[in-house]
């Protein structure tokens, strides 16, 4: 169990970094409560991998400082750390059951039998693999493996933090999903701090009470699920965050209030607009639009089913709008009209919300 | 003008890949192959190409027995869920090989690649090896060398499998369009219903190696012909249940039951499976006549936008999904509303008798 902080942490894979790029993480601050399941969200290449390596102690940081506790780890081994770690593609001993896999990181601490049986039993009986421990691991499908590489993590009852580096990528989404739920309600079971890295917004977001979103080896911004829906403070995160993300559209701000499409837009926050900003640029998620009898007129060009709603791309010549409209609802032929949902529409200058 | 699998069977050894499959798909038609990993949509793909032959049965294409016909004969293009380039080549040559291998005038050649390079965004590009490239970029040239040669027929495996979250919501946008104009034959294989729902077009279910059904996209997920094609149609997995009809009403366990709806009302007295989508299972009543489910909250998963609360009830774990913001405690009872009229009814043999259109 453990409370991380992280201060002023750099890293650069060069021996001597000069330019800006040449850092894989740039100066970055955290602190992390005991307990808590956070999620390191990014695409390819924004350094999430690489802070989680850190973090675990298989990267010793450029610069900066690790504490577990208080306890200044930044020069110690993983072990010392005392973490568990799963990764994307299952690691387990393929000739070994079940069983002795999901035992193996207990009698490898010198735990005893007894409470092995324990432990195994407990984790086996979670992850529903109690039918199977007698079974040899390799006769397992993939997601029955990667069961077994997730029992394998959370089995200690010991370790300071249990990481996940996309655990669940190599996995069907039917299976992703049951194996989802299951983590979280782990978490919820245990409480002990987790760390989850993955490029897919579906899983940091149902998984994670914080989440982390990262981008070239920066942290964007860091908040709730629902701050990260509601209120991206940065274009990235309303871009990044949410399927189709954010509507951002070139916009002026006039008088206190957003002005796109020649029309002035109720937002959130133009008023505090102070006019420096060289871009900038109107931010509604494509949930809080609706088509309207008046609005800014638009024209429909593509309608596409997601099921349980549908994703309705318009164009106004001042920009591309998306919406989504629930199953059922109708969608106007011709001479449409949408409006912004006033308390979800923000102003954003050079990228960043004004505030 | 199509390619026909006539009762196709692909066995080896003791195992059967595919078990007896018709089907005929379009020219100029975009159709998934929509399945978990095993179904059997790579080895469907590797008949329709001609990669591997079938046990039994034909594969015809435009009128013509292709069995016999070696792919290298055949005008198929193939793209895998790993991203194939030459890596020796730039991007540039990468595109231009097939047309290179069919012969074609180097003016010809130029002109080609230019055109679909822009379509997908990698004239900027062209001068790099795939090494220097983002994975989205490496597959977007392996895209372009399938379409840059005229195809009858293009394959794609999973594609977009191995890509980011936000490329692939990127490229699923993009690919439908650069098939719009053409009169290829284009087969999707995924494992993910929501990629299916997107592109609509034909789909196909596919389970253990056979076809459950085929027909556009939107009628096999609004209307899947058995439990089964309505299982491999949904994410995250349709609730299923056993009820009883008796008279008008409609019972599922103790104390859970509502008025039979239209079109469930004829059926006989008897007991029937029902299943129900998660968004049909909201924490709000959304209208009346909803039937009320009493459970246990197991997990709540909040995105944001959404809310997926599991609960037990009756000793069986239900997922409702639901927009907005509902965070239920874990351990809590709370009530959930069944849009009744949403639900499907299926028979004994679990072939669908009731549901929605």
């Amino acid at each position: 169990m453990a409370r991380i902080i992280l201060q002023d942490l750099r890293h650069s894979y060069y021996a001597d970094p000069q330019k800006d790029d040449d850092w894989a993480l740039k100066k970055l601050s955290l602190d992390w409560d005991d307990g808590g399941a956070y999620a390191l969200l990014g695409p390819s290449g924004c350094g999430k991998t690489t802070l989680l390596n850190v973090i675990s102690g298989l990267i010793r940081p450029t610069g900066g400082r690790i504490l577990f506790d208080g306890r200044d780890v930044t020069d110690a081994t993983p072990e010392q750390r005392n973490i568990a770690q799963v990764f994307q593609f299952p690691v387990i001993y393929d000739t070994m059951t079940v069983y002795n896999n999901l035992a193996f990181p207990l009698r490898n601490r010198g735990v005893a039998e007894p409470e092995v049986d324990k432990k195994v039993r407990e984790i086996a009986h979670m992850l529903e693999l109690d039918q199977r421990l007698d079974r040899r691991a390799s006769g397992l499908t993939a997601d029955g493996k990667q069961k077994i590489s997730l029992g394998r993590g959370l089995v200690r009852s010991d370790v300071a933090v249990i990481m996940f580096d996309e655990p669940l990528t190599v996995i069907d989404p039917h299976l992703k999903w049951v194996l989802r739920s299951k983590l979280k309600e782990l978490h919820h079971r245990i409480r002990r701090t987790m760390i989850y890295v993955t490029h897919d917004q579906t899983e940091a977001l149902t998984f994670a009470d914080q989440v982390v979103v990262m981008k070239d080896g920066m942290i964007v911004q860091i908040g709730s699920p629902i701050e990260l829906f509601e209120r991206p403070k940065h274009t990235f995160v309303g871009h990044f965050i949410g399927s189709p993300g954010m509507n951002l559209l070139p916009c002026n701000v006039e008088n206190g209030k957003a002005v796109f499409a020649s029309q002035a837009i109720e937002t959130l926050n133009a008023k505090a607009y102070r006019g420096n900003g060289k871009q900038l640029e109107l931010g509604v998620r494509p949930e809080f639009v609706r088509f309207a009898p008046t609005g800014i007129p638009v024209q429909i060009i593509k309608v596409a089913d997601a099921g349980r709603y549908r994703i309705v791309e318009t164009r106004h010549n001042d920009g591309t709008i998306k919406l989504l409209v629930p199953e059922g609802t109708e969608i106007p032929v011709d001479g449409a009209h949408v409006q912004f949902d006033p308390g979800h529409t923000q102003v954003y200058e050079d990228g960043w919300m004004v505030t | 003008m199509s390619l026909e699998l006539r009762n196709v069977t692909k066995r080896v050894g003791a195992d059967v890949h595919i078990h007896e499959t018709s089907l005929v798909l379009e020219q100029g038609t975009f159709n998934i192959l929509l399945g978990t990993t095993l179904a059997g949509k790579t080895t469907l793909m590797q008949l329709m190409a001609g990669l591997d032959r079938p046990t039994t049965g034909e594969v015809w294409f435009r009128g013509k027995n292709v069995g016999g016909v070696p792919v290298q004969k055949r005008n198929v293009s193939m793209v895998y869920q790993q991203f194939i380039n030459y890596p020796n080549f730039t991007v540039y040559e990468n595109i231009a090989s097939p047309l290179r291998v069919a012969g074609v005038a180097e003016k010809e050649i130029d002109a080609q690649v230019y055109q679909v390079a822009e379509l997908l965004r990698l004239t900027p590009m062209l001068k790099r090896r795939p090494n220097e490239l983002s994975g989205g970029q490496q597959q977007r040239t392996a895209i372009a060398r399938a379409l840059v040669k005229d195809s009858d027929l293009i394959l794609l495996d999973e594609p977009l499998a191995n890509l980011d979250y936000k490329l692939r919501e990127e490229l699923r946008d993009e690919l439908p369009k650069l098939f719009a104009d053409r009169d290829c034959i284009v087969v999707y294989a995924t494992t993910e219903p929501a990629e299916a729902l997107l592109f609509g077009g034909n789909t196909a279910t596919l389970h253990e190696g056979r076809v459950t059904q085929f027909g556009p996209t939107s009628t096999i997920y609004r209307r899947p012909n058995t439990l089964l094609s309505a299982q491999v149609f949904s994410d995250p997995p349709i609730n299923v249940a056993k009820v009883s009809k008796q008279g008008d009403e409609i019972i599922l366990g103790e104390g859970v039951k509502w008025r039979a709806g239209k079109a469930v009302l004829p059926l006989p007295d008897g007991s029937y499976t029902i299943g129900i989508r998660p968004h049909h299972i909201t924490p709000t009543a959304q209208k009346d006549g909803a039937a009320t489910l009493e459970g246990r909250v197991l997990v709540a998963e909040l995105s944001g936008s959404e809310s997926i609360l599991h609960f037990n009830m009756n000793n069986q774990t239900w997922v409702s999904q639901s927009h907005g913001i509902h965070p239920f405690p874990v351990g809590s009872t709370a009530n959930f509303y069944v849009d009744v009229d949403q639900s499907f009814f299926f028979g004994a043999d679990n072939k669908l008798i009731a549901g929605n259109a």
